[in-house]
C-alpha cells in the first residue's frame, strides 16, 4: 500500500479540522473539529509505526496513537463540562460571546 | 494498484467527504452524525493498517462515547436544532485560505517525500500490543487511567450546578453582581425570542 494515501487523509483532516475550528460559531462544533484534529494525529502515528516496518516501532506508535485516543476522550468530557458552565453564566454557546478575558 | 490501494483510497474518500460535511452542514445534529461517518472511516483506515486493537477502540471510545456525549451537549445547551449562520467574526474567506494553504503546502511536503514509500502491512494482533502495552508502557498507561479518573470527577465538578451560580438561561441574559438567588425564568422572554443571542 502506498504510504501517501493514509498521510493525505491524516492532512485533509486536519485542514479540515482547522477550518471547523476558525470558522464555526457553535462551541459543540468546534469541539468536534478538534476531535478531527486528533484523530488525524493518530493516523500519522500508525501510519508512521507501519513505515518503519520493525514489529516493535510499529507497535509504539500504535501505543502512542492509543494514548492519544484516551487523552481525546478526557478532553471532550471536560470540554463539554466548561460548555455547559458557559451556557450556564451566559445563555449562549456562541464562542464569540466568551470573550471575558479578551483584553 | 492494489487491493488495498483501492480500499483505502474509498474509506479516505468516504471519511474526507464527512469530515467537509462535519464543517460545513447547517445543521449541528447533522454534523454529529457526519462525525460518526468520518471517525468510522479513520477507524476502518486503522483496520487496513493492521491496528485491528486500535480499529475497535476508535469505535468503541469515539463513535460509541464521545459522539453520544457531543449529542448529549447539543440537548443540554439547546442548541438551536434547525439551520443556523455559521460564519463568526473571522468571516469564511480567512479560514478557507488558512486551511486551504496548510492543506496544499502538507499535500506537497508529504507527496515529496513519501510519494514512493510502500507499506509492508503486517497486521500487529491484539495480544502483540497487549505485550507491549503491558511491559514496556506500564506506568504510562497507569498514568493515563489516572488522568482519566481526574478528568472525568473534574468534569463532573466543573458542571455542576453551585448554590446560587449564575443566571438561569431561560431568564435572558441577567448579570447582576452580588444576587445570590436565581431569578424566576421570565416566561413572555422565552416565549417572544426563541432564539438566544447571538445565532
Amino acid at each position: 500500500m502506498q504510504a501517501a494515501y493514509p498521510l493525505v487523509f491524516a492532512a485533509l483532516l486536519f485542514c479540515v479540522g482547522i477550518y471547523g475550528v476558525l470558522s464555526r460559531r457553535n462551541a459543540v462544533l468546534v469541539l468536534m473539529s478538534v476531535e478531527l484534529m486528533l484523530a488525524s494525529v493518530t493516523i500519522n502515528l500508525v501510519t508512521f509505526g507501519a513505515i518503519a516496518a520493525d514489529r516493535d516501532q510499529q507497535l509504539t506508535g500504535q501505543v502512542f496513537a492509543l494514548f492519544v485516543l484516551a487523552v481525546g476522550a478526557a478532553e471532550v468530557g471536560v470540554g463539554l463540562a466548561i460548555i455547559l458552565l458557559l451556557y450556564r453564566n451566559r445563555a449562549s454557546v456562541n464562542i464569540d460571546d466568551a470573550d471575558l478575558m479578551k483584553y | 494498484m492494489s487491493l488495498a490501494d483501492l480500499a483505502m483510497l474509498g474509506v479516505a474518500v468516504l471519511g474526507g467527504a464527512a469530515a467537509l460535511l462535519v464543517v460545513t452542514a447547517r445543521n449541528v445534529v447533522h454534523s454529529a452524525l457526519y462525525l460518526v461517518v468520518a471517525l468510522l472511516s479513520v477507524a476502518g483506515v486503522f483496520l487496513l493498517l493492521g491496528a485491528e486493537f486500535l480499529a475497535w477502540a476508535q469505535v468503541l471510545v469515539y463513535v460509541g462515547a464521545v459522539v453520544v456525549l457531543l449529542l448529549f451537549g447539543l440537548m443540554l445547551t439547546r442548541a438551536p436544532i434547525g439551520p443556523t449562520a455559521q460564519a463568526n467574526e473571522l468571516g469564511k474567506a480567512l479560514p478557507l485560505a488558512v486551511s486551504g494553504g496548510l492543506f496544499i503546502f502538507l499535500a506537497v511536503v508529504i507527496l515529496g517525500s513519501f510519494g514512493d514509500t510502500t507499506l509492508a502491512l503486517t497486521p500487529t494482533s491484539t495480544d502483540q500490543l497487549g505485550a507491549v502495552l503491558y511491559i514496556h508502557w506500564a506506568f504510562p498507561f497507569m498514568a493515563l487511567g489516572f488522568l482519566l479518573t481526574v478528568s472525568l470527577v473534574g468534569a463532573i465538578i466543573v458542571a455542576r450546578r453551585e448554590e446560587g451560580e449564575g443566571p438561569d438561561p431561560l431568564a435572558g441574559r441577567v448579570e447582576e453582581p452580588g444576587r445570590t438567588t436565581r431569578p424566576a425564568p421570565v416566561e413572555s422572554d422565552t416565549t417572544s425570542d426563541p432564539t438566544p443571542v447571538g445565532f
